[in-house]
């Protein structure tokens, strides 16, 4: 029997899994997202795949379990562990430059900050205590995707799905969806 | 050497998933019903991650137990009294003030009592709540919004605003009562001391009534509790019955 390891390494898995689409955003990867964190492949072909949910609730995660058992499945990765990792929690930080600018073409506009202070975990100690709950906290720069005017303003801090945030374009007047910095 | 058994981490994880339940299970009603679309879609979303977060701390009770309980049948497979929530979280949605009003009572606890948690000494409920800070965040977030906007609305939002304020308040001290499970978990370093909580708790919720022109009642009035023992008021039994109804209906049926 031919060694399962020699047709394929964690570079491979890893472009297997760019191809597959997040199942609520299929413009976009699961790689693009930041969710999958890690791919081992074990000299015994035993492949190992590290993922992490976006949202606590986040329904697709079961889809996206199986998306990615059937994908590797079809190239031939028939042993295949998942595993789900819940530290580091799973940050905006992750998405690709590639996956936010998918998400800007398919009229969803990214995530605008790099380095999201929200928790209030990476306050200071001489800062003001808890600065992620106090209402002075300034609203991100959100330039709209179709337009992409900066006068636009936060309609509702929850969308269509947990990662999305509700805007609207004060010069084109289109609403629109922001993948909140998370 | 540890001061805490793994029964009372297994009783811990039940009040902190039955709190995000049953929340969770309220906002849910409002489905369809909120009072504008936008708010609509934040309950729900909210409601979400509570439920999201409660198969979390489940789970993980689940595994401790080793009694093959899973997240589904600790959901639903108890009875009232076995239910460990706080009384405020099963009290009526009410008008959309007292639905506000418990949430951000809520908010403001869990958003300082996760943010704590992710330093315990537990490695599973750090990550737990590592992962919970930034949902919990963005509800805190949301909530205070809305209880400046309906406290400094109109004369009738904010009457119906401080109205729900004073309603609700007898049971926003349960969470900060600490009974003998919570002290041990306390002194093992897993759960964060509720003193130190209330004190951030009533600087946050008077900062934001001051924005919202509310009155704050009384810090030392009487308060409820019993909901973190299995001592429920009657509502929590109507909120089971349709919560449960399908897994009591036809015990054991799965998707």
């Amino acid at each position: 029997m031919n060694s399962a390891a020699s047709r394929y390494d964690a570079a491979q898995v890893w472009d297997w899994l760019g191809a597959v689409a997040d199942p609520e955003i299929p413009v976009i990867s699961i790689v693009d997202l930041g969710i999958v964190r890690d791919v081992q492949v074990g000299a015994d072909g035993l492949c190992t795949v590290v993922i992490t949910p976006t949202y606590s609730g986040c329904p697709a995660m079961q889809v996206i379990a199986d998306a990615i058992s059937e994908a590797l499945a079809a190239h031939g990765v028939t042993r295949l562990t998942l595993q789900n990792q819940l530290s580091p929690a799973w940050t905006t930080d992750w998405m690709s430059a590639s996956g936010k600018d998918k998400l800007r073409g398919y009229g969803i506009a990214p995530p605008a900050q790099q380095v999201i202070d929200i928790s209030g975990l990476q306050r200071s100690a001489g800062s003001t205590a808890h600065a992620a709950i106090s209402r002075q906290l300034p609203a991100p720069q959100v330039a709209c995707p179709h337009c992409g005017s900066a006068h636009t303003s936060l309609t509702s801090q929850f969308g269509s799905t947990p990662c999305k945030a509700l805007y609207k374009c004060l010069d084109c007047h289109e609403p629109f969806d922001y993948f909140k910095c998370h | 050497m540890t001061t805490h058994t793994t029964q009372q981490t297994f009783e811990y994880l039940l009040r902190l998933g039955d709190n995000a339940l049953i929340l969770s299970q309220r906002l849910s009603q409002l489905c369809g019903k909120g009072p504008a679309l936008e708010e609509d879609m934040a309950l729900t979303n909210v409601a979400l991650d509570l439920l999201g977060q409660t198969r979390l701390w489940f789970s993980y009770a689940g595994e401790l137990e080793q009694a093959g309980r899973d997240e589904d049948r600790l959901a639903f497979h108890r009875d009232a009294h076995q239910f460990r929530n706080c009384l405020l979280l099963e009290q009526p949605n009410g008008n959309y003030a007292d639905t506000m009003m418990r949430q951000f009572y809520f908010d403001t606890w869990h958003y300082f009592l996760i943010e704590a948690l992710t330093r315990s000494s537990d490695a599973r409920i750090a990550a737990i709540a590592e992962k919970s800070l930034k949902e919990v965040t963005y509800h805190l977030r949301r909530s205070g919004d809305l209880i400046v906007r309906l406290g400094d609305g109109t004369e009738f939002s904010h009457q119906r605003c401080q109205a729900a304020a004073d309603a609700l308040w007898m049971y926003s001290g349960e969470m900060f009562i600490y009974d003998e499970l919570d002290q041990a978990l306390v002194a093992a370093g897993v759960a964060p001391d509720g003193a130190a909580l209330r004190t951030q708790w009533l600087a946050h919720v008077q900062a934001i009534f001051t924005e919202a022109t509310l009155t704050m009642p009384a810090a030392d009035a009487w308060m409820q509790r019993g909901g973190k023992q299995g001592r429920h008021s009657e509502h929590l039994g109507y909120l089971l019955a349709e919560m449960q109804f399908l897994q009591r209906a036809y015990p054991d049926s799965t998707w």
